[in-house]
Formats: structure tokens, sequence, C-alpha cells
């Protein structure tokens, strides 16, 4: 590149197309790029508008007047905060369980040897290639027969069963490619295994770690299907369930599903703008993530 | 090994073997009876199922093949088949055109590369619930901005999610919204491209285009087909947007596989015909995934 600008007169017809496809891909993308957001930041801006400037001619983009009481109402109308704590209870217990159970079968795969072990870990890749949908109905009969039905446990309890294989994988990959010398010496010096696991090994995987942690919460808090299978009332529901409840309930009030819908929305967005590269990095390595 | 070796003076296991298998059993026994009590036996349950009429209330009764061959004469179900049929050949092949571009524009030197990268990703950050329900009134005939923005261009506004024609083309449309997954693996993917290739091209005299035709596309075939197949797999089992914007409606037009089967055994409570028909769904995506897995012998390039 270098070169060829040196040897070349500043102003040859190649440099002047090769400037101006590069203004017009950077003009594109923005456009692009405007069209991605438009539909979050009008749900955003839409939530602050009184519900006669919604249904108005021409469209507004910003609100005339932010009507932060929406906010106030989307609390009252339906219980919102009840919502969101019954999320974050669902969702941490289900990412704490995530963690714990594929890092010991992680563990157990990458680093212990024992009878069955590459049977297993074949059952475990097929896994990934099966149909949730395939389970559904059985579990859901299952779980009733528990009586697990309106609980939280058919949301929390597979998951401390290391049940997403490819959680499993990514940090079986990462254990792999740390010495087994670490191990056998600690071994001899009579360490018990849960102890070099989460004395030596957990500290060298902190960012598959991370990336598996933030994979597992978009998952479990953006997990619709389940919740709806199992949670009958209202006390219990998480807040996909309120959101889809008040867009039912509250169909024509838009302001208020909106302000729902970003209540839910600003949390997740927050973490990706702050642990935005263990998205990548978690896409990237595995080519999953999200959904 | 070398430590088992000299403490192992029999022919059984020693103690300190048997010490390693049982912390290996251990260790993966999450996993064990994770597997043995939510897919095992479930599958196993789930064929059970699809050979008896159960709707929870009365007793199960055993119908043989009845529920395959109501599956096979169904509209409904074969309804459901068509339109995620629909919806996959025409979203899929689009979503990686557009995500392919994408990955390459945002591989030029332009300004701004990570803004771009985290705002096409950030769609599928939002949870899909949310994105379902801003989307709905995205489409909403009078006070939707599509239709607005339609008009700005002199394009008359249209029924979409009402509109039989053209509710499948409205998801296909929202689902273009979505590619930030398949843009990131294809711009790790050209970020592992040698230089080397383009620069032994550019010497021979190879111009932007034919660089793009023998040197990225071929390399790129690998990620393109793994984004296809995931592509399919997840268009098949499309279900939330369907169950919050269009509830199947209108006229069936947006009744995906899984809505159908949600619907047969949440709420008609036929869980014998709904696992059936399950069990055509993963029929199908196994089938996919196999076949795709064949043909790519014949066309994705893997470098030696």
């Amino acid at each position: 590149m270098a070169t060829s600008a040196l040897s070349r007169p500043v102003f040859s017809r190649r440099r002047v197309l090769e400037q101006l496809w590069l203004i017009f891909l950077q003009l594109l993308m923005t456009a692009l790029l405007v069209s991605f957001l438009v539909p979050t930041l009008w749900m955003v801006s839409a939530s602050l508008k009184a519900s006669t400037e919604i249904f108005q001619h021409p469209i507004t983009w910003i609100p005339r007047e932010p009507q932060w009481s929406n906010y106030v109402r989307v609390f009252q109308v339906i219980p919102l905060a009840k919502f969101a704590e019954n999320t974050v209870i669902v969702v941490a217990l289900a990412v704490a369980g995530t963690l714990v159970s594929s890092v010991m079968v992680a563990y157990a795969f990458a680093r212990i040897r024992w009878p069955g072990r590459d049977f297993f870990f074949s059952l475990l890749i097929a896994t990934m290639m099966l149909p949730e949908v395939v389970t559904l109905i059985p579990r859901f009969i299952i779980f009733k027969y528990l009586g697990w039905i309106d609980t939280w446990l058919p949301l929390i309890v597979p998951y401390w069963c290391a049940n997403t294989a490819l959680y499993v994988f990514l940090i079986q990959q990462f254990f792999r490619g740390i010495p087994m010398e670490l191990e056998e010496a600690a071994l001899i010096d009579g360490a018990g295994r849960v102890r070099i696991l989460t004395e030596i090994l957990l500290p060298l995987c902190k960012p598959v770690i991370a990336t598996v942690a933030v994979f597992a919460l978009l998952q479990h808090y953006n997990s619709f299907l389940e919740p709806l299978i199992y949670l009958n009332s209202m006390d219990k529901w998480t807040l996909a369930l309120g959101i889809r409840s008040i867009n039912d309930s509250n169909a024509a009030n838009w302001e208020l599903v909106f302000a729902a819908g970003t209540v839910m929305v600003a949390p997740i967005v927050a973490l990706f703008l702050v642990a935005q590269r263990y998205f990548v990095q978690g896409i990237a390595m595995t080519g999953f993530g999200g959904r | 090994m070398s430590v088992n070796a000299t403490l192992s003076k029999t022919r059984l296991p020693s103690r300190l073997k048997l010490r390693e298998w049982a912390a290996g059993y251990l260790f993966a026994a999450p996993f064990i009876v994770g597997f043995l009590a939510f897919t095992a036996f479930p599958m196993l349950y789930s064929i059970w199922l699809s050979f008896n009429k159960w709707d929870l209330l009365s007793p199960p009764r055993f119908v043989g093949l009845q529920n395959f061959v109501k599956m096979i004469a169904d509209p409904r179900a074969n309804l459901s088949l068509y339109n995620s049929a629909y919806y996959t050949v025409f979203a899929v092949p689009i979503q990686l055109l557009i995500s392919f571009s994408l990955a390459l524009a945002l591989t030029q030197k332009l300004r701004f590369r990570d803004v771009y990268r985290a705002g096409f990703y950030l769609p599928i950050i939002v949870p899909l619930v949310a994105s379902a329900v801003v989307w709905q009134r995205v489409f909403h005939y009078e006070y939707g901005i599509l239709n607005e923005v339609l008009g700005w261009v002199g394009i008359p506004p249209q029924k979409w999610l009402f509109d039989v024609n053209l509710a499948k083309p409205a998801f296909i449309f929202m689902s273009f919204w979505m590619i930030g997954r398949q843009m990131v693996i294809f711009i790790a993917g050209l970020g592992n491209i040698p230089q080397s290739l383009y620069e032994a091209a550019s010497i021979d005299g190879a111009g932007a285009f034919r660089r793009m035709w023998h040197i990225t596309i071929p390399m790129m075939t690998p990620l393109i087909f793994y984004n296809m197949v995931i592509a399919i797999i997840n268009s098949f089992q499309t279900f939330i947007p369907a169950k919050i914007m269009t509830d199947g409606g209108p006229e069936n037009a947006t009744l995906f596989v899984v809505l159908n089967i949600w619907q047969q055994g949440f709420q008609f409570f036929n869980m014998g015909y709904a696992s059936a028909l399950a069990w055509e769904l993963f029929v199908i995506i196994v089938g996919f995934t196999i076949a795709q897995f064949y043909l790519s012998n014949k066309w994705v390039y893997y470098e030696a």
C-alpha cells in the first residue's frame, strides 16, 4: 500500500475511486446502523410519549415532553417489580447451576481418565443437535408428575445438570490446553481434586467462564417458552411473561408496553456495553451464542 | 501416567486408578444424571407418548400409529410445515447475504468499525419477547414506523401482520434484523484469511472482484455453510415472534411448526399427537443436518 502510494501520483484514478468507494461504504454503513437501531430507539422514545403523541402523523422521533410518569404507571398496571425480582432469582440460580455443573463436568472430561469417558462425551456432543421441542412435552408431564408445575424448579434444576453441551465443551477445550503436569504435581503433594479445580484451574480460565456466564445469563433472561409452560400464577412470572401479559392486556397503550419493554431491555444492553468483549469473544470461539 | 505405572504391580486396577475413576464419575455425575433424567428418559417417554392418546385428564389410551397417520393427513400440520419451509427458504439465504456483506464491509478500512459492529449485533441482545412486541407495532397499519418510512418513498401502507400474503414476508423481514451472530462469525473468519494470499493475487494482477471470487469466498465456504446449517435449524424452531405477534394468524399464515406443536400440546392437550409432531420436526432437523454435511463435501472448501 505504502509503496504504491509513493510510486504513483497522489490523485491517480485508482486511488480516487478507492477513496470514493470507502466514503460510500461509510455512508451506507451509517445508514444501515441507524436502521438497525431504529426499532429499539423507537421503543424507548415512544415509551416516553403521551398516548396522543404516539397515534399522530407525522411521527415525532423525539417525544415533545417526556412523560416519565409512564414508567410509574407501568409498575402500577402490572407487578413489574415482582417480575423483575422473580427474574433475578431464577436467572441467578440457573446461571449459578450452569457454571458449577459445567465446570465440574468439563473437568471430568478434560483432566480425569475414567472408563466410559469418550462414550459420555459423544453423548454430550450429540445433545447439541437435539431440538428442544422433542423433550418439551415429556418433560412437562414428568415435572407435572413431580409436582413442579407452577414452581421455578423446572427452570432451574435441569441447569444444575450441565445440560447445555456447548458450555461444557467450551470449558473442556480450555482445560485441555492447560499442562497436565500442573495437576499431577499437586496430586502428589496430596491436594484434593476440588482444590486443584478451584485453586489452580479456575483462576486460569476466567475468560471462558465469563463468556459462559454471559451467554447463560442471556439465555435464561430471554427464556420464554419454558416459563410460559411451567408458570401459571402471576406472582411467579418472569419479565418475559410480564411483557407478554401487558402486551395482551394493554395492547392499545403502546407507551406502557414500550415502557415495560424498555425496563426489560435496559439492563441487558447495559451489560452488553460493559462486557462486549466476552460476547464477541464467545461467538468467535463457538459460533453460537445468543440464539 | 508414570505414577500409575510404577504403583500398579498387579493387573487389577490399582487403588490410585480406582480413585481416579471414582473422581471421574463423581465430577461427571451432574451430566450423567441430568442426561438420563432430562434427555434420555423424556425421549423414550416421548416415543411411548406418540403411540398414545392422552389429554392428561383421562388415562392414556394406546392408539398404535394413529397419531402418525393423522399427522400425514392433518391440514394444519402440513400448513405449519409449509409455513416454516417458506420462512426458511426465503429468510436464510438473504440473512447470509446481508451478514456476509456487512462482515465484508466492516473489514474494510472504515472509521468506527467497532461502533457499527456493536450496533448490528445489538438486536440479538434484546430479549426476543421485547423485540416481538416492538416489531408487532413496527408493522402496524396506521402508526407503525415501517409504513411511515415506506410512505416517504410513496409506497402505500400495507397491513403486514394482518395480510395473509404479507405476514410471512414480514416475519422474514424481521429476521434480517437479527443477523448479528452470523456477522460476527464471518468477521472472525475473514480475519483468519492469510494476507499473503491477497498479496500474491495482487502481484498477479487480480482485481478486487477476482480476489473476492477466488480467495475470500472459497476460504469462507466452511463458515458460510456452518452459518447456513445453524440458521436453518433456528428458522425451523421459530416460536416467540409467532406466539407474540400473530399467534399463528391471519388464517394460520404464521402457524409455524413449533407453534403448532405448542398449541396441540398446551392448548388442545393432545399430548400424544403433539409428541408425534415433535418427532416429525426432529426427523426434519436431523435429516437436514445430515444432508447438508453430506452435500458440504461437494462444495465446501476445507483447507488441507
